[in-house]
């Protein structure tokens, strides 16, 4: 089958999603109002609350919640075939994805731009709030594990990758520094930035960098594990604007260009899917495809990453209420675009069906290097760009996104650290928290296997973690939604989907790391067991409680949210 | 000319915007210490350099109810500074 068709019925799918289901939620299930006032309006104070043009919110939402997941779950996915990895990304993107980012920034709206952390407090009840936590925690840990893993893998499989891969923070450096030191203009800045950055793909290209089997008594992929999260834990720890402010806008501005260039190569070379629609044959040890499908693809389906980001800053930029459609239900639209691209990348990329099975030799096999074989094929055949130069372009996409999330992520972690610190009566400094961070998240990387053996292991017990998040938020809203008396059944259905299906992959799963004797990984998924059984056991209480007390008007609202103000002021 | 100075400006805010909020709290920290600093004499901390604070009292005296709030003290702590 031709991909172009493919990737044109899946944007139509994607985009009918945007103008007919959104524009449902909009007007009956949120109903959407442009007089309302916004918080950024409400409580304007030119730092956290600022109403933006929503172009240029969707810009910031959206590259904020796209990163490497959305390449790596469908990526990894595809091994039961492509079918039912492009439907999950297609329909996830539409009906539960879409929901759920317009449902969190519609809530977080509502009141004053809270985050869902303290939404969860309010409505799910006094446990609410250290619920969240604990699966914040959660979520943090395995993104950074799981994402160090995929770097080290991509950096050992593609060395052409080395050097732009490091040279881009040498890249963000020298551009906080032209921003705040010399005062340059942003977008001569954002010029010499691109052009630096891909000069040094070309450069990368020309000198791969090969590390020996063994260094330093470990093995290659364990030294990169070793050696990134050593640059994370400072990155983490250095002034923001100095590192992660360029990087994380230099990322952003990568992640337009080779999203463009993956679409633009794939419209014109116009490959054939070579992996079969559904994979009847597949490698053993393979679980079944439901209901590790979808946790496999978390990002690019459904994603309770995305409501953190919606209700930490957007929520606080909303210029008007109905800005929430485009802002919150397009910006999945992006990601999922992201990751229908990396569905037939991974599929069509190859030469024969042969070629194709024998990189998805076993589960977990494949991924992101199937995704940088496959990708760079079809960006030589669209665009003839060398096969090796467009490898490494990709190559360098990912880690760079791979990399803003963990610097990101391990800093964030810190924050819940010193916060759980607080709440048990320790103070840690901002380098003790790191630490604990750096030891905890290194032995669990290395548990899971960090010679690249068992490496992805962990990826679906990320992405059970980050759709626990989303029942989170989607509880949230179905408790507001029936005490509005609105339509409940698009929150219901999407949050009933994903807690069963993450329980089912948790018992999956459980089985599978007892077989293997690994303790840690099946302690870790019984933790992740109970909390999401904690999450349903809440979410279930807090709905029959709102049920029982009955419609809330405006009015009302208005007081409860005057009360909550003043609870909090004591 | 008016789109490409519009481009300009959106890049901008994609550029500060995600940020804005922590660099401006580091901000505020630092002025926070710089009031103690200015105030430190009247808090009974014995500085040198107290001459030269005093001057500075003016300068900061319109921060100042916010910043004992922000301290935790919701009265002034100060006889001399009854700002609430």
């Amino acid at each position: 089958m031709n991909s172009v068709v493919l990737a044109l019925i899946g944007i139509a799918m994607i985009i009918a999603g945007y103008v007919f289901y959104s524009k449902f939620l909009a007007k009956k299930v949120y109903r959407l109002d442009p007089a309302y006032k916004t918080p950024a309006h409400q409580l304007e104070d030119g730092i956290d609350y600022v109403p933006t043009n929503k172009y240029v919110l969707w810009g910031h939402h959206f590259t904020s919640v796209a990163g490497a997941a959305p390449i790596v779950g469908p990526a990894i996915a595809v091994i039961w075939g492509w079918l039912p990895a492009l439907l999950w990304v297609t329909l996830g993107t539409i009906f539960f994805a879409g929901m759920h980012d317009l449902g969190a920034l519609w809530a977080s709206n509502r009141h004053k731009g809270q985050s869902i952390g303290t939404l969860a407090g309010r409505y799910i009840g006094g446990h609410g709030r250290n619920l969240f936590l604990v699966v914040i925690f959660l979520v943090l840990l395995m993104v950074n594990a799981a994402f160090a893993v995929v770097i080290s893998n991509l950096l050992v499989s593609t060395p052409t990758a080395v050097i732009p891969a490091w040279g881009a923070v040498f890249v963000a450096l020298l551009i906080g520094q032209a921003i705040y030191k010399l005062k340059w203009s942003l977008p001569i800045v954002s010029i010499v930035g691109v052009v630096a950055l891909y000069a040094l793909m070309l450069l990368g290209d020309a000198f791969p960098v090969v590390l020996p089997d063994m260094i330093m008594g470990l093995s290659a992929n364990a030294f990169w594990i070793i050696v990134l999260f050593l640059y994370a834990g400072i990155a983490s720890l250095l002034p923001v604007w100095m590192l992660l402010q360029p990087r994380d806008y230099i990322n952003g501005l990568q992640l337009f260009i080779a999203l463009g260039i993956l679409y633009a190569a794939i419209i014109i070379s116009g490959p054939t899917m070579m992996a079969p629609a559904f994979n009847n044959n597949v490698p053993e040890g393979t679980p079944s495809l439901v209901p590790l499908l979808f946790v496999t693809i978390a990002c690019g389906a459904i994603s309770g990453f995305h409501g953190i980001v919606a209700s930490g800053t957007t929520a606080k930029q909303l210029d008007k209420e109905t800005d929430a459609r485009f802002v919150g239900y397009f910006g999945a639209v992006g990601e999922g675009l992201l990751a229908l691209g990396t569905v037939i990348a991974v599929s069509a990329g190859f030469q024969s069906v042969a070629a194709w099975e024998e990189v998805y030799s076993a589960f977990g096999e494949g991924g992101v290097g199937a995704f940088v074989s496959g990708g760079g094929a079809i960006v030589n055949q669209g665009l003839g760009i060398p096969e090796s130069l467009s490898g490494t372009i990709l190559a360098t996409m990912a880690v760079l996104f791979a990399a803003t999330t963990m610097d990101t992520g391990i800093r964030l972690q810190r924050f819940v650290i010193s916060e759980m610190g607080q709440i048990a009566g320790v103070h840690l400094k901002p380098l003790a928290a790191t630490l604990i961070v750096l030891v905890v998240t290194v032995g669990l990387t290395f548990s899971a296997g960090a010679d690249g053996s068992g490496g992805m292991l962990i990826w679906p017990l990320f992405g059970t973690t980050n759709q626990i998040l989303a029942g989170l938020t989607l509880s949230i809203v179905a408790v507001m939604l029936i005490r509005k008396g609105r339509p409940v059944l698009p929150a219901l259905i999407p949050l009933t989907f994903v807690l069963v299906m993450s329980v089912i992959a948790l018992f999956v799963q459980m089985g599978q790391f007892y077989a293997a004797g690994n303790w840690l990984l099946l302690v870790l998924d019984i933790i992740i067991l109970i909390a999401a059984v904690w999450v349903i056991i809440e979410a279930v209480a807090a709905m029959n409680r709102a049920r029982r007390m009955g419609p809330l008007t405006d009015l009302q609202e208005e007081e409860e949210n005057i009360a909550a103000d003043a609870d909090k002021r004591g | 000319m008016g789109r490409l100075a519009g481009f300009a400006a959106g890049l901008r805010e994609f550029y500060y915007a995600p940020y804005r909020r922590t660099l401006a709290r580091a901000q505020r920290d630092e002025e926070d210490l710089f009031m103690m600093l200015v105030l430190s004499e009247s808090l009974g901390v014995p500085n040198p350099a107290s001459y030269y604070t005093l001057e500075l009292l003016p300068v900061v005296f319109e921060h100042f109810h916010d910043w004992h709030r922000r301290m935790g003290m919701d009265r002034s702590p100060l006889d001399s500074i009854s700002c609430c």
